[in-house]
């Protein structure tokens, strides 16, 4: 087993698998979206409390969830490169901070819309839950600005790993110390999470791992992207464009 | 007592440059370690890797044949640095920077006065650094590599800001120190004689 | 040579060592010191001058503005933590040298509290007077400052650790530390204002203090491990 993951660290191998099984995990979330958008925006039944609004959970909860997801992969890839100075987690990092930073950004405006019929303006900063996620927005923009600013790439990978990595720490703190903030000043929130009917939670669950699914063949994708940039100047990328190019 | 720096495959990329690779070599006591080169060639980067403040893409130091890696603390404490940018504090005087020197690594029983004396530089003991000219700041550095008792010294170009006479005085503390049981790595881009065996590496 | 004798200093030493030449350096240059504490004067002028000044409102909004003013001091007095030591090449010599390198940078992060949170904590009543601070929150105010600075030089000292060197280093540095200040700020703020109504504000001190606890035991490590980085 070690042997495969070994085999997976090199890029070249790397660059070969991610091509087959990158439709494999989007074709199957887009389907799973697609399937649970539907249910969710016209077979479920409206919620008695919050009406039509509440259906924006559907994508709501996903982004959010996968905004935290993402992180903890690019601080996870973060520390496997410095650890064990695997060359291609660091690519792994770097590829997850745009795509976690874009689902941070649409979980804060999916939840504006759906905040807004309940609180009355479109941003409550009494909100703990939207205070964690903002405040996360603003970790992956460090980190994505950390990178930028360093022109060495192994530097920048060094440097944003631990970044990262106390980043990591600061999460759980930031979210119990606003979740004691909101509490002082009783701030209102929609996002209880109660019970849920099962025929509500059932398209939510399934979106989620569509959300997933295409979430990993997105990452793939950026990874791909990523390892073809750092290595454009070794012998399988010059050859595998030689070849495409004679192919073509 | 006798030590040994060895290096083995050494591989360093800078950005998009590979400096250097597959580079080996092997220092015994009483020896100078010569890094040569033109200038941006990567004899710094090389030398800074050696002593341990740049990461290596391949290879190894060894210090008395452990890994540098699994003993950096016996390492660091077997040796002291210079180069061109000093590390001394500009707004204090000579002796408030060479007492912080002391608590950070072995000290020689050597007395500082002779020292200062044999440097030329007594009368500028009570001057904040800053003051002084270019050429006597690095003897006061020199201080340093004198004053500490380690047996390893890393001089990344030590000729700069001296003239003739500076010169000729870091040669002799050089083959003093390596007399005495001593070794050194030496990045220069002149050549260097010295009374001494002397190991060459050339980057290209 | 003497190999029979070598004396290398112990843990402490460098400790002491590196605090106290940071202290020597503050002192031959006291504007680095006061800077900091006129710039949290200023921000703390720039509230009533800009929301107007009355007392309600001043009383009230007191303990937050007085504590956004020291973060920004704060920061404003982080950048320079390392950046002339890397320019001189007296970082370069904290790396090679035995001694642990957390050690250090614990001396020169204990050095910077002293010369920018501590000066901090003991100016605060003056501005909390202006801010109509009855003297019995000052106490809980001073306390949380003294607390909340540690925690701020240390984690501080993370981000100054992974800026040094960079262009436009001071912009990207508050960015990085904003974030992690948040928290320290959260529980700072609310536990003078707590205390001003009269409510039970235990519960932020020991917060606080368990950040600061935690913040001196972890951060050097994460601080010296940027600096090898950044130093490359």
């Amino acid at each position: 087993m070690w042997k495969w993951f070994h085999q997976l660290a090199s890029p070249p191998h790397f660059y070969r698998i991610s091509a087959i099984l990158s439709p494999w995990l989007a074709v199957p979330g887009l389907i799973l979206i697609g399937y649970s958008a539907w249910q969710g925006l016209f077979v479920v039944p409206m919620d008695y409390q919050q009406g039509d609004a509440f259906r924006i959970i559907y994508v709501h909860v996903p982004s959010a969830y996968l905004s935290m997801m993402a992180y903890m992969i690019m601080a996870t890839a973060g520390a496997i490169g410095l650890i064990w100075r695997i060359k291609l987690s660091h690519s792994v990092a770097a590829a997850a901070a745009p795509i976690g930073a874009a689902f941070t950004f649409l979980a804060l405006c999916t939840g504006s819309i759906w905040g807004r019929p309940m609180w009355g303006t479109w941003w409550e900063w009494g909100d703990p839950r939207m205070m964690s996620e903002l405040i996360l927005l603003f970790l992956y923009f460090g980190y994505m600005a950390l990178r930028s600013a360093i022109d060495d790439t192994a530097k920048a990978d060094k440097a944003s790993a631990v970044l990262a990595l106390v980043g990591i720490v600061n999460v759980v703190i930031v979210h119990f110390s606003v979740e004691w903030w909101s509490s002082l000043h009783q701030g209102q929130t929609v996002f209880k999470k109660g019970t849920m009917d099962a025929d509500m939670r059932v398209p939510l669950l399934l979106m989620i791992l569509g959300f997933t699914l295409l979430f990993g063949s997105m990452l793939l994708r950026r990874i791909r992207t990523e390892v073809l940039y750092r290595e454009r100047r070794t012998k399988w990328v010059r050859e595998m464009i030689l070849k495409s190019k004679g192919g073509a | 007592m006798t030590h040994k720096l060895s290096a083995d495959n050494l591989t360093l990329i800078r950005g998009e440059r590979c400096l250097f690779e597959g580079l080996s070599f092997a220092l015994e006591t009483g020896g100078l370690l010569l890094l040569e080169g033109r200038n941006g060639c990567g004899k710094t980067s090389l030398i800074r890797a050696i002593a341990g403040m740049l990461s290596l893409e391949e290879g190894t130091i060894y210090w008395d044949d452990v890994p540098v890696e699994k003993q950096r603390q016996t390492f660091h404490g077997d040796l002291v640095w210079l180069a061109h940018r000093t590390g001394l504090k500009g707004d204090l005087t000579l002796v408030e920077n060479l007492s912080f020197e002391r608590s950070l690594r072995a000290h020689s029983n050597r007395d500082p006065e002779e020292v200062y004396e044999r440097l030329g530089i007594s009368r500028l003991k009570k001057l904040i650094l800053r003051s002084l000219s270019a050429g006597q700041q690095r003897r006061v550095a020199l201080a340093r590599m004198l004053l500490a008792n380690v047996p390893l010294w890393f001089m990344d170009e030590p000729f700069t800001n001296l003239d003739r006479e500076g010169r000729a005085l870091v040669m002799e503390l050089v083959e003093e120190h390596l007399d005495s049981g001593g070794m050194c790595v030496m990045a220069a881009h002149q050549d260097v004689e010295i009374n001494a065996p002397m190991t060459r590496v050339k980057i290209q | 040579m003497n190999e029979a004798q070598r004396n290398i200093p112990g843990i402490f030493s460098g400790l002491a060592a590196t605090t106290r030449r940071d202290l020597l350096l503050a002192w031959k240059r006291p504007g680095d010191v006061l800077n900091p504490l006129f710039f949290f004067a200023m921000v703390c002028t720039l509230f009533p001058l800009a929301v107007g000044p009355s007392s309600e409102q001043l009383e009230f909004s007191g303990p937050g503005v007085l504590w956004v003013a020291a973060l920004l001091a704060t920061l404003l007095s982080l950048n320079s933590l390392f950046i002339t030591d890397f320019e001189d090449g007296s970082l370069d010599q904290l790396l090679v040298s035995p001694q642990p390198l957390p050690v250090l940078v614990l001396g020169k992060t204990l050095a910077h509290w002293l010369t920018s949170g501590l000066p901090l904590v003991l100016v605060s009543p003056v501005l909390a007077l202006t801010y109509r601070m009855p003297v019995s929150v000052m106490g809980v105010m001073m306390l949380t400052l003294l607390l909340g600075t540690i925690s701020l030089s240390l984690l501080g000292s993370i981000g100054a650790a992974l800026t040094v060197g960079l262009h436009r280093g001071t912009a990207l540095l508050s960015l990085l530390i904003l974030p992690l200040a948040m928290p320290i700020m959260i529980l700072g703020a609310n536990s003078v204002s707590l205390a001003a109504s009269n409510d039970i504000y235990s519960t932020g001190i020991w917060a606080l203090g368990a950040y600061a606890i935690a913040s001196l035991s972890l951060a050097p490590y994460a601080t010296a491990a940027a600096l090898r980085i950044s130093n490359e």
